[in-house]
């Protein structure tokens, strides 16, 4: 049987009710806008760089308790590292809430493994990959917002 | 002794109902599945289920010009299954009962059709803010076709359509009226008949999109008086893959064809093709012959029930949910018109839509989040998604109770 704290952790709710790193980074050197049409969550992602070390992060908008959460927690996790870095963590982000077996190095997530429970709601993957797209597409500096769709 | 009978309120056997529907008997998440999700499609009974399968096991061949036992039968089936539709909707012949996929590719038909033909540069199509996707986006391709303008009639924070301002957004202008019969996000009934007559008055045709209020209330087109009415089988207990366009003999008469190919022809020389007569001049290709004949049989297995029944059943259902769920610390419910149906959509301070849905399917309540294809709807209405709970015949108050029980976790898991 599925216990609810599965999806919903106590990280993810305070996350959630608490986001860090929220709001609008005027002036940043990267940013992008992020939508899920599906449940029609809109982020927008800000990013700060010195050479390819992300020096601030913020993100801003409204969605879900889980895309919100996860928005939040990248922002934390992400902070001070470099960009290949932060590519290589939404790499195993990705494979924890996709994949069917838990991958190994999920230790290595650190926070980020609260989302593991994801994985069993296939229609929420959306929701929590929303912000680590949306900060992709800011490393790129895209000007059309990237959707989940 | 003569003895007078008092006349019985019509009352919904239920449980056996029930007993009809298999795939209610389903455990989802370890309990027994609640399915409030009817406003996307209905459930099947067990006698569209077996009509199905006993055409392709016993009669399956291609209709219509075959001369052997098997193609004749599958013809009748046909033929039967919009003979049916046809007195289910009250057309007044076969002729004006076309077989299309969905009401979408219904109204898709008519735009491209109908539209084309009678819709030119600075003319307008008056449509309503509650519609579903389906019923705007074809009229804004017809629209930049044709240089045609796209007109909204506004409605009310209640959900009901502003009948002052629909009657002022007919113009001179005005070719078509396109309005939804019961809305899908809202539960709101429009008044048809009465959208009908104003549209009569200035010779404007009207098109219903009857999605919805098809399996909630008997449809009767002749007293609508409506020009054009489109529904789809898989929201009637029927299967997907079958829906129906009505039309008006004369217009549908005048109408060019909306897709060429086999089954809608006279006569084909490479020099010129002459139409097939109503219905056939818009069934191009091999149709959906088993849909239709699973059409037929959820036809067949409403009327064997009895709308007074139905509308009897789901209206208690629909004043008991509205009342119980009122009782959920936070939560609002959205589209609140005097005249609605089967929808109860509503949103939960501090809990988005999409939490909603995945806790309460956690409970094994099925219900549907986001926007319903009607995103102008949610922007009327000043939010990002809705929860909807939507009941068809097959429905409890156990249900409704359970679907309660689980927005208490959800309050539980995101307190006030």
């Amino acid at each position: 049987m599925i216990d609810l704290r599965d999806l919903y952790q106590e990280v993810i709710l305070d996350h959630n009710k608490h986001p860090r790193n929220f709001g609008e980074l005027e002036g940043a050197d990267r940013h992008a806008d992020g939508y899920n049409p599906l449940c029609g969550d809109r982020l927008a992602v800000y990013v700060n760089l010195d050479g390819d070390v992300i020096t601030d992060v913020n993100f801003f908008g409204s969605g879900c308790a889980i895309s919100k959460a996860s928005a939040s927690l990248m922002t934390d996790a992400v902070k001070g590292k470099t960009l290949s870095e932060a590519e290589r963590l939404f790499e195993q982000f990705r494979r924890m809430v996709t994949e069917p077996e838990m991958p190994a190095d999920v230790e290595a997530l650190g926070k980020l493994a609260v989302f593991a429970g994801v994985r069993d709601y296939p229609t929420r993957v959306k929701c929590a990959s929303l912000a680590w797209h949306t900060l992709r597409a800011a490393f790129d500096d895209l000007h059309q917002p990237v959707s989940t769709e | 002794m003569a003895n007078t009978i008092p006349e019985s309120p019509p009352v919904l056997d239920v449980v056996r109902v029930r007993q009809d529907f298999p795939i209610l008997h389903r455990i989802v998440r370890g309990k027994p599945l609640v399915y409030l999700d009817s406003a996307a499609t209905t459930q099947k009974p067990r006698q569209v289920i077996d009509a199905l399968t006993h055409y392709y096991a016993h009669g399956n061949a291609n209709i219509h010009r075959g001369v052997y036992v098997l193609s004749e039968e599958a013809t009748a089936a046909y033929d039967g299954a919009r003979k049916k539709v046809q007195r289910f909707i009250n057309a007044r012949a076969c002729r004006e009962v076309i077989f299309t996929r969905n009401s979408t590719e219904s109204i898709n038909l008519v735009a491209q059709s109908f539209g084309r033909q009678n819709i030119g540069p600075g003319d307008e199509i008056l449509i309503t803010h509650m519609e579903h996707h389906s019923n705007i986006v074809p009229w804004q391709l017809l629209c930049e076709q044709t240089h045609a303008r796209l007109r909204v009639a506004p409605i009310d924070d209640q959900g009901e359509l502003q009948m002052d301002e629909f009657e002022r957004g007919l113009s001179s202008k005005t070719k078509l009226v396109a309005v939804v019969h019961l809305s899908n996000s809202l539960g709101t009934i429009n008044p048809v008949s009465e959208i009908v007559a104003m549209a009569h008055q200035r010779n404007v045709p009207v098109l219903v999109d009857g999605s919805q209020a098809a399996y909630h209330m008997p449809v009767d087109v002749q007293e609508l008086d409506c020009d054009f009415y489109v529904f789809t089988g898989h929201k009637l207990y029927g299967p997907t893959g079958i829906g129906v366009l009505y039309g008006r003999e004369t217009l549908l008469d005048a109408m060019p064809p909306y897709m060429g190919g086999g089954d809608m022809i006279r006569s084909v020389t490479f020099e010129k093709t002459t139409y097939a007569d109503l219905p056939h001049k818009f069934e191009a290709g091999t149709p959906h012959i088993a849909g239709a004949v699973g059409l037929g049989a959820a036809v067949d297995y409403i009327t064997g029930i009895g709308f007074d029944k139905i509308e009897a059943h789901e209206k208690d259902l629909l004043e008991y949910g509205t009342d119980v769920l009122s009782g959920v610390p936070g939560l609002r419910i959205i589209g609140t018109a005097r005249k609605k149906a089967s929808i109860l959509a509503f949103v939960l301070k501090g809990a988005h839509p999409h939490d909603v849905g995945t806790i309460v399917d956690m409970e094994g309540v099925s219900i549907r989040t986001g926007h319903h294809c009607t995103q102008p709807v949610m922007e009327r209405f000043g939010v990002p998604a809705t929860a909807r709970a939507s009941v068809a015949m097959y429905n409890t108050r156990q249900e409704i109770d359970r679907l309660v029980h689980a927005l208490h976790r959800v309050r539980d898991t995101f307190p006030l």
